[in-house]
């Protein structure tokens, strides 16, 4: 043991070799980091994030301000607490001057998620939270505990308790595993409860593998979010014990006497050799003497209080500890590291007289009180009080089903804990309908001395506060908070944000209530009337890899392909994300080295599909199946033109507003029967769409007779485009008559293509003569495939498809639009009905907004130099060099191609009172450069229609 | 999250549901007989209490349902939920 100096006699376990900060250390298993390191004497652990100044461990869990590491290896991982990190063979860590750093390379680990429900969660597996889970799961409840160490016990495993005559380890040990063994009882060990949200929903993080170093299997999560909705939650969540600001509270050796304990007691390592205790209350003591047995000097005891409780005091006086009542610590002192403990009588700091001494010592364990853990009680909307016992806030009235039990809600003593715990679980029980035990018995503990009240202070006086720290990972000083107090400021939220006193990772468990007990004190009020600043989630901090779990990569979002997918793929297709689909965007020339780039491949199938034949997949285009007696009437409640003449057979163009007149959706509607129409949507808006149609059917016209189903996924669909795509049809589908005259514009015909039964419609997106030919989703690749066979036909993607509607003029809902453009800002009067008495949208182009002259119409833009691609976004300025900022904006590019069929480039914007400007030269700056550009008419390419009909 | 209870399915997490606003917000019967301020207000002005709201909820991952909620917005309790076109309960 000679490599661990501080570790106690008698320490058994496997010994673990780890680094630190460059240095080779050995620890024991079941240390944690920052046990391991004060076993071995490190002081220093990490440095302040604004002064830079050492820190050393201050706490023993998820408190911690000071000890903040990095982990270096088996993977890389900032921010954490030594306090928290459960050593391993092979720990890689650096200590971190406030501030981490993220991995350089992917996150290698699995992350998982669960959702659980139960009737019972109780959060912490300490005394009451053993006994709550235990009276309820031994009753039939389903219950879920949870406890963020790998072991059960909370303060059991830091004092030397004995429960039955078990020493506390040991007792909750077996009734943990007793209560896992029940068959609706579930034990969540390394579980730390994040989040509680409404209707008890509550958020936690499992921690699976991450204490095994690089021994975890790669087959198992790393890390697992548990999801549980309760119907009652117990929060048995303990207490976290306060420090006092004082100067130089933030030296290494300077620990929070809580702490100290369970470093001696539970990992058997000595904090120090020689240490000063300093308290306002009695639970100091317990700690004092729990050292001064494993062998550290307790030099004095500086208690704020007159009257320490008697039994304390006696028994300090057995051991010959020396008690100075009535007395601070004025200053811990020493180079980097606790050397000596500067003692006052209180009076003292008061402007009264009195001795100072200089105590020699390196350690110093002071205790300002104890709060109850409230931040979930909190954040499940329960009020919170002070106590004036205790000095902190208390559990007050609930908003939820929950409780807190034990010290969460101010129980002090072990009895009582236990105690409190059981009448948690009996509650949970009547509550969740199940027969309650009427005796439970509770384990025969120790007797424990009758406290004596505590004393609250927060701060000791002095002339000088630079170093009176009261929040350590800010670095926050109380000179600071009466600083933000002497500006003004009287709410301790505001002092937060003034001083960022309780915004560190740690959202200052320990510093929280202090803050507010200084700021009380400076504008002498009590702390009660001042209240405390809010709790938010979560509770500690959580990796965002925890959080996304398995939602990363493909299975991010759902990744939706067409029938004609594994085609695309084979010909070598570069793929666009349209919502969740997967489209073919572009596809370059196989066999090429190197490979055809996008421009060249778009401007090919751009002239395939002007000058010869050329296909699209436009499977992913929303459909809809609209079908009832009253879908005609429907259909022209929502459309801005009218579709109840529309005969069957016959296909219309149709856009769709919201109420506020602005274009919501456009497509085709194609009428089957007098009673069914299949309705056609923009890819991306598919379910919008159909939403829309459902919450005017339900909540405005339930007496429509209309069904409305969504057919998307059973249709595949086929572009045939081009002047010669009549030519392939034709011999495709022998029996349909082609010529114009039988199959006319906007009509459609049931017939058989390529043998596969199918409805094709002639409609085009492009201005050329094209066919849509539909067919069942199961078909949709051998369709594709007999379109493709005799290797006339060119496939294009979505970009072709973007440049040939671009260069006639059809705006794309979504690009060209933004939800402030109605179909008259596109140019499209002719779409919206004059006939109809109404229909959604119809009223507010008669709102004078609509009918600004200068909205922002849709209009074609010629660069003055043909070659010059705008970039989609650019602003439009009228003034050939840029006055002084804000500069007046005219609109923006939304579409911007190079053109096979213009040989240039164009693009589409929407300008204010674009239409007037036909002709105007406006300027397009990009980056340092204005761009001139001429405003056109929005239908750049064969705006006479001349090319529909082949 | 709220447990929000469906009155098709029961009670189901709010991930699966769709806000609708404001309940009792009929579309005009005759748009054209407004006043453009009268129509402004339908088209924009909503109610923001503190307190008991009656809103559009729609059970979108569900049954695809729209109904109506009574909702406590400073507590996020539900006192009721009811189907469209029936009236507002009365909460004690």
């Amino acid at each position: 043991m000679s490599g661990q100096p501080y570790r106690r006699e008698g320490a058994t376990g496997r010994v673990l070799r780890f680094r630190f900060d460059g240095q080779e250390y050995e620890g024991l298993e079941g240390d944690t980091l920052a046990s391991a390191l004060l076993a071995n004497g490190v002081r220093a652990v990490a440095s302040s994030i604004r002064l830079g100044r050492p820190r050393g461990v201050y706490a023993a869990g998820c408190e911690e301000p000071n000890a903040l590491v990095q982990i270096e290896e088996p993977f890389p991982e900032p921010m954490l607490q030594a306090t928290t990190v459960e050593l391993y063979d092979g720990l890689v860590a650096t200590g971190l001057p406030g501030q981490g750093r993220l991995a350089d390379r992917p996150d290698p680990a699995r992350y998982d998620a669960v959702h659980a429900h139960c009737d019972v969660l109780v959060v912490g597996a300490g005394p009451a939270g053993i006994a709550a889970a235990g009276v309820a799961a031994r009753a039939g409840a389903r219950v879920i505990l949870a406890d963020e160490r790998p072991e059960p016990g909370g303060s059991l495993l830091g004092t030397a308790e004995t429960l039955d005559g078990r020493p506390g380890r040991e007792w909750a040990a077996g009734e943990v595993a007793a209560l896992a063994a029940l068959p609706e009882a579930r034990v969540l060990g390394r579980t730390t409860v994040l989040g509680h949200y409404d209707d008890n929903y509550v958020i936690a993080v499992e921690r699976r593998t991450n204490h095994l170093g690089a021994a975890a299997p790669a087959e198992m999560a790393r890390e697992r979010v548990w999801r549980i909705r309760a119907k009652r939650v117990v929060l048995a969540t303990g207490g976290h014990e306060r420090f006092v600001a004082f100067a130089g509270n933030d030296l290494p050796g300077v620990m929070l006497a809580g702490a100290a304990r369970t470093y001696a007691n539970r990992h058997r390592v000595l904090p120090g050799r020689r240490a000063v205790v300093f308290t306002t209350n009695d639970s100091a003591y317990a700690a004092a003497l729990d050292l001064a047995d494993a062998g550290v000097e307790i030099a004095a005891i500086a208690d704020v209080r007159q009257a320490p409780g008697e039994a304390w005091a006696a028994r300090c006086a057995e051991r010959g500890i020396e008690v100075l009542t009535g007395h601070v610590v004025t200053a811990a002192r020493g180079e980097g590291e606790v050397s000596s403990v500067e003692t006052a009588p209180r009076s003292k700091t008061q402007g009264a007289g009195g001795e100072t001494r200089e105590i020699p010592a390196d350690l110093l364990l002071v205790s300002g009180g104890w709060s109850p853990v409230v931040h979930l009680f909190s954040q499940s909307g329960g009020t919170l009080r002070y106590d004036e016992g205790l000095g902190a806030f208390t559990p007050g009235e609930a908003r939820q089903a929950v409780e807190a039990a034990g010290f969460a809600r101010g129980v002090t003593t072990l009895r009582g804990c236990l105690e409190d715990g059981a009448e948690a679980g009996r509650r949970a029980l009547s509550a969740a309908g199940l027969a309650v035990p009427s005796e439970i018995a509770v384990p025969a503990v120790g007797e424990e001395p009758p406290a004596a009240p505590a004393e609250h202070l927060w701060l000791v006086e002095s002339g000088d506060y630079g170093t009176h720290f009261v929040d350590l990972q800010r670095d926050v000083t109380v000179g600071e908070v009466l600083r933000a107090v002497g500006a003004g400021l009287s709410s301790v939220e505001h002092v937060k944000r003034y001083t960022t006193a309780g915004t560190a990772h740690d959202q200052g468990k320990t510093s929280g209530l202090l803050t507010s007990g200084v700021v009380a004190h400076a504008l002498g009020v009590e702390v009660a009337e001042l209240g405390t600043t809010t709790f938010r989630a979560p509770y500690t901090p959580v990796s965002f890899a925890a959080l996304a779990g398995r939602d990363r990569g493909p299975l991010h979002d759902p990744v939706r392909v067409t029938a004609m997918h594994e085609w695309h793929v084979a010909r070598g297709a570069l793929f666009e994300n349209v919502g969740q689909w997967k489209r073919p965007w572009y596809y370059p020339r196989p066999g090429e080295d190197p490979g055809e780039d996008m421009e060249a491949a778009v401007l090919r199938e751009c002239r395939a599909a002007r000058e010869d034949v050329a296909a699209m997949d436009a499977s992913t285009l929303g459909k809809i199946d609209v079908v009832g007696p009253d879908a005609a009437v429907f259909l022209d409640r929502l459309y801005t033109n009218m579709m109840s003449t529309l005969r069957a057979g016959s296909i219309r163009y149709g856009v769709m507003c919201r109420a506020d007149g602005m274009v919501f959706d456009d497509g085709t509607v194609i009428r089957l029967a007098d009673d069914r129409f299949l309705v056609t949507t923009t890819t991306g808006n598919a379910a919008a769409v159909l939403d829309w149609m459902e919450e005017w059917l339900q909540t405005e016209w339930p007496d429509l007779r209309v069904h409305c189903t969504s057919v998307t996924e059973q249709w595949a669909t086929v572009a045939l485009v081009g002047p010669r795509s009549r030519e392939v049809l034709a011999r495709l589908a022998p029996g349909l008559a082609v010529d114009n005259d039988s199959f006319p514009f906007m009509t459609w015909r049931d017939t058989e293509v390529a043998g596969i039964e199918a409805r094709v419609c002639r409609i085009s997106f492009s201005g050329e003569l094209a066919y849509e030919i539909n067919v069942s989703s199961w078909s949709g690749l051998a369709l594709w495939e007999a379109v493709m066979a005799s290797g006339e036909v060119t496939p294009y993607g979505t970009e072709t498809m973007h440049v040939l509607r671009a260069e006639k003029g059809f705006p794309i809902v979504g690009q060209d639009t933004d939800g402030t453009v109605t179909p008259q800002d596109l140019g499209m009067e002719w779409i919206v009905s004059k006939k109809k008495a109404d229909f959604v949208g119809k009223r507010s182009f008669a709102r004078a907004d609509t009918s600004r002259p200068d909205r922002k119409h849709l209009v074609g833009l010629l660069p003055e130099d043909p070659g010059v691609l705008l970039p989609e976004g650019a602003h439009l300025v009228a003034t050939s060099s840029l006055p002084e900022p804000p500069v007046p904006t005219l609109g923006f590019v939304t579409s911007s191609y190079r053109s096979a069929a213009l040989g240039r480039t164009f693009a589409l914007a929407l300008v204010s009172g674009g239409r007037e400007r036909a002709g105007e030269r406006l300027y397009a700056p990009v980056g340092a450069d204005l761009v001139p550009v001429t405003v056109t008419s929005h239908v750049l390419y064969d705006p006479e229609g001349a090319r529909r009909d082949g | 999250m709220l447990l929000i209870p469906c009155p098709w399915c029961g009670p189901r997490d709010e991930a699966e549901f769709h806000y609708g606003g404001q309940a009792h917000v009929a579309y005009p019967e005759d748009p054209a007989a407004l006043s453009d301020e009268e129509w402004a207000r339908y088209l924009f002005f909503r109610d923001n209490p503190k307190g008991l709201f009656a809103e559009r909820w729609s059970h979108t991952a569900g049954c695809r349902r729209w109904f109506n909620a009574v909702r406590d917005t400073a507590t996020n309790e539900i006192h009721a939920v009811y189907r469209v076109g029936e009236p507002r309960p009365v909460i004690a």
